[in-house]
């Protein structure tokens, strides 16, 4: 899985990202390898977020390249492998649950999206509010149908921002067992997280931020569990 | 072709939520209503004046309504960001600012033509006769408001004091519209009822050039 020969299905290479005089990102040099679960801890403040834009081509970076699977425009590369959760739900209030999705999936030309959309919407339990406008959904249910919506072109890699944010203890089970499954058929996934979670438990590899540098890598011989209790504490 | 298929269905979530909400086009709507219906009753044109006068006024009206409904137009993709959902959605994002820009140009040039009967009759200015020309000229003039329009509205979205800047930046840039439509709609309404090409050709030009400028930088009006 992190075979060295391998090449990483995302790599930053001395990448910084300023803002004015802020050092949101500071030499971050990072191989994120095909198949790899990692969780991103650190305090509020400390980069995760600007790191997973970064990578997703939202940000551009200030210094430094991010390729995606070899691509060097991460954004287009983003477009069609990658699937992003972030801080906010990414879903139009006036418009249905369906009809989000099947926005989402005529946008990345999903031929089948018909019959797909009935069944990630059964997976994440919102089948029967399919023609609800999002409105009216609670915090969690927008949150499950953002996670759906991420999941939808089948992505091989994922960046999670947090995505637990929202859910309650079944809706945490859900999110879980969808990124288990996941992990299992290969997808690459880097998530951030604040501090020991049953979703950090997923992580094959930890790494901490602190103002905006990568401080310790569970690679490179740290604990993950003493990483993300750290960053939780 | 993936760009117009694109374009094609985010235009479709654009009317289908302006359906639903029918926040740009009433505000719109109502804006330029008042604006004429005021300078009517403020003014009392006669038919004389008010083919004078009346163009002017009219551009004037859209173009401030059109500022109005523009404002909107990338503020409402930031409230949960779904601005960033889309860039990652689609591979060349002028599909979203096409999209945005026929949406736009579709709500002002239907507030047009609720208004233009409403102008005949206040202004007693005929209209049926030049319908066709005027239709052209509205067309261009629209797309031209549009196009700089939706540029404007994707930078002033992501600054401080955006409420102040899209009017800021967009009156000045629209300067050149703003004559040439007027130009063009005098032209029309005078009594020998003339097509000014000069005009259409300046404005259609003005259109093409903007409409390259918002395909070729594109991308970098949309980053954060």
């Amino acid at each position: 899985m992190n075979s060295a020969s391998a090449p990483p299905a995302l790599r930053f290479e001395n990448v910084e990202k300023r803002y004015g005089n802020l050092f949101a990102l500071r030499q971050v040099n990072l191989n994120v390898f095909a198949g790899e679960t990692i969780a991103l801890a650190g305090r509020n403040g400390s980069g995760k977020t600007t790191l997973l834009r970064v990578a997703a081509g939202l940000v551009r970076p200030s210094r430094g390249t991010v390729t995606i699977d070899g691509q060097s425009d991460p954004r287009v590369a983003a477009c069609q492998l990658a699937g992003f959760v972030g801080h906010q739900t990414m879903l139009y209030e006036e418009l249905t649950a369906e009809e989000n999705l099947r926005l989402f999936a005529r946008l990345h030309g999903l031929n089948d999206a018909g019959s797909r959309l009935g069944t990630v919407l059964g997976d994440a339990g919102l089948l029967e509010r399919r023609a609800s406008l999002v409105r009216t959904f609670s915090r969690g249910m927008r949150q499950r149908l953002t996670i759906v919506r991420a999941l939808l072109h089948r992505p091989a890699l994922l960046l999670l921002d947090e995505p637990a944010t929202g859910l309650d203890v079944p809706g945490i089970a859900w999110l879980a067992e969808t990124l288990r499954r996941l992990q299992a058929a290969g997808c690459t996934m880097l998530f951030s997280v604040h501090g020991a979670s049953e979703i950090s438990a997923l992580a094959t590899r930890a790494l901490r931020l602190e103002a905006g540098a990568i401080v310790a890598d569970s690679q490179s011989g740290a604990n993950t569990t003493s990483i993300l209790s750290l960053a939780g504490s | 072709m993936a760009l117009l298929q694109n374009a094609g269905v985010l235009l479709e979530k654009e009317l289908r939520a302006e359906l639903r909400s029918r926040e740009l086009v009433t505000t719109t709507v109502v804006f330029i209503l008042m604006v004429v219906v005021l300078f009517s009753f403020t003014f009392d044109p006669t038919s004389v004046e008010s083919r004078r006068f009346g163009p002017g006024m009219l551009w004037l009206a859209f173009l401030f309504a059109a500022s109005l409904m523009l404002q909107p137009c990338f503020l409402r993709e930031q409230v949960n960001d779904t601005l960033s959902a889309l860039r990652l959605s689609v591979g060349d994002p002028f599909a979203i600012l096409l999209a945005k820009v026929c949406a736009n140009t579709l709500f002002l040039l239907l507030t047009e033509l609720l208004l233009l009967p409403i102008f005949a009759v206040l202004y007693n200015v005929a209209i049926r006769d030049i319908l066709p020309s005027l239709a052209l000229v509205f067309f261009a003039g629209s797309v031209g408001v549009c196009v700089t329009g939706t540029a404007i509205s994707a930078i002033s979205a992501q600054a401080r004091m955006r409420e102040l800047l899209l009017p800021l930046l967009l009156l000045p840039l629209l300067t050149p519209v703003l004559i040439a439509s007027t130009e063009a709609t005098a032209a029309l309404l005078a009594e020998d009822h003339v097509l000014r090409w000069d005009w259409l050709g300046f404005l259609l030009a003005f259109d093409v050039i903007f409409l390259t400028a918002l395909w070729l930088f594109g991308e970098y009006l949309l980053e954060e």
